[in-house]
């Protein structure tokens, strides 16, 4: 089990570029000049993104290293504990909706912590987290902003509710497919 | 409330190391957090920049209508109140697809011109219809197949196997999405009944 889902892990990226090309190469699109005009973006896109993330890394930095961190994570184990999730993600579950910048900081913050390094239990949950959910606070406010709907009803709950499982989620994927990792 | 919690952190953090006697950390803690920052984002430029070109090739190729042509059938599961060929179903399952093939960049745009969309169709229009609570449902818990950000995260923190998040995180979203799609269901009909009480 364990094996098929490493390789699982690292057959899918190439598979996807490799789908891609050919797909371009069908439609005649021209690769080359295509990928690097595409990639162009990507130092604006993660250039505009360093104020954000200066911003919560030095907050989360503090937080961290004033040992305020450790009280709150020590505060919310009971809870977690009896729901089968390791504290130490807490901080992380609860900022994930509210700021993208905020919650990457946090993912950083956390794979420099001694015992949760991006290979451990902890951390490969805290990357599950980190990916398999968006800022629902963000996607909520632009997307009903756009459009001028006030009364939003109860889509906030529902994606407050399933971001909550999203958390119960990861904790059974990282578990089901990597039985043996603490 | 971004304010709100940016604050917390500062004055939870400065006030526990006035007791915790942590003070002299805390002050290096503020100039290595803010050189962290910028050399996370300058990691991030490498695994980005070759995802935006890959995924430039995608939309150039097409990739996104034919995704939306297979995911109709799920659109119509899912949209019951959008007539199948309208504008508003077209720009549904273009932003599914784009959120599936990870170009954040394109998803946005096409999930706002959706709502749109299904703002015309909307008859109140200051309150959200049921398919919009949908679009939404979907869209914050977004499915996606490759994690690139956290790929180039993890690549930074020393991580040696960077992509082993793909297969826990398709697990993940498939179930979290699962859960975000019956729940709206299920408020949906609680509203309704509501209403008609």
């Amino acid at each position: 089990m364990q094996n098929i889902v490493s390789v699982a892990s690292s057959w899918i990226l190439p598979t996807v570029i490799l789908v891609i090309l050919f797909s371009g190469v069908i439609r005649r699109v021209p690769l080359y000049n295509t990928f690097v005009d595409g990639a162009k973006g990507g130092f604006g896109t993660s250039i505009r993104l360093i104020p954000h993330l200066v911003a919560m890394m030095v907050a989360v930095s503090v937080f961290r290293t004033s040992g305020a961190m450790g009280i709150l994570v020590n505060f919310l184990h009971p809870v977690l504990h009896w729901l089968h999730i390791p504290p130490e993600v807490a901080p992380l579950a609860l900022l994930r909706p509210i700021s993208n910048a905020g919650s990457l900081a946090l993912l950083g913050d956390l794979f420099s912590q001694p015992h949760q390094s991006p290979d451990t239990f902890v951390g490969l949950l805290a990357s599950t987290m980190q990916a398999s959910t968006d800022t629902t606070l963000y996607v909520v406010t632009v997307y009903f902003g756009s459009v001028g709907v006030k009364n939003i009803r109860y889509a906030l709950l529902v994606g407050l509710l399933s971001d909550f499982a999203s958390v119960l989620a990861s904790v059974f994927a990282v578990w089901l497919l990597h039985p043996t990792l603490k | 409330m971004i304010d709100f919690i940016w604050l917390l952190l500062f004055v939870g953090g400065i006030a526990t190391a006035m007791v915790t006697g942590r003070m002299d950390a805390v002050s290096g803690a503020v100039l290595k957090g803010a050189s962290q920052g910028v050399e996370l984002c300058i990691a991030l430029i490498a695994v980005i920049a070759l995802w935006l070109g890959i995924m430039k090739i995608a939309e150039h190729a097409g990739l996104v209508q034919v995704l939306a042509r297979i995911l109709k059938p799920v659109g119509k599961f899912l949209y019951p109140s959008v007539p199948v060929n309208s504008p508003a179903m077209g720009a549904i399952l273009a932003n599914m697809s784009a959120n599936l093939l990870g170009i954040g960049n394109a998803a946005t745009p096409l999930g706002l011109q959706a709502m749109r969309e299904l703002q015309a169709l909307n008859d109140q229009k200051d309150r959200a219809s049921d398919a919009m609570c949908t679009l939404l449902a979907v869209n914050t818990a977004s499915i996606t197949i490759i994690p690139t950000t956290v790929i180039a995260v993890r690549m930074q923190y020393g991580s040696h196997h960077p992509t082993e998040v793909v297969a826990t995180t398709i697990v993940a979203t498939i179930i979290g999405t699962g859960i975000a799609i019956v729940l709206d269901r299920l408020f949906r009909r609680w509203s309704r009944r509501r209403k008609s009480r």
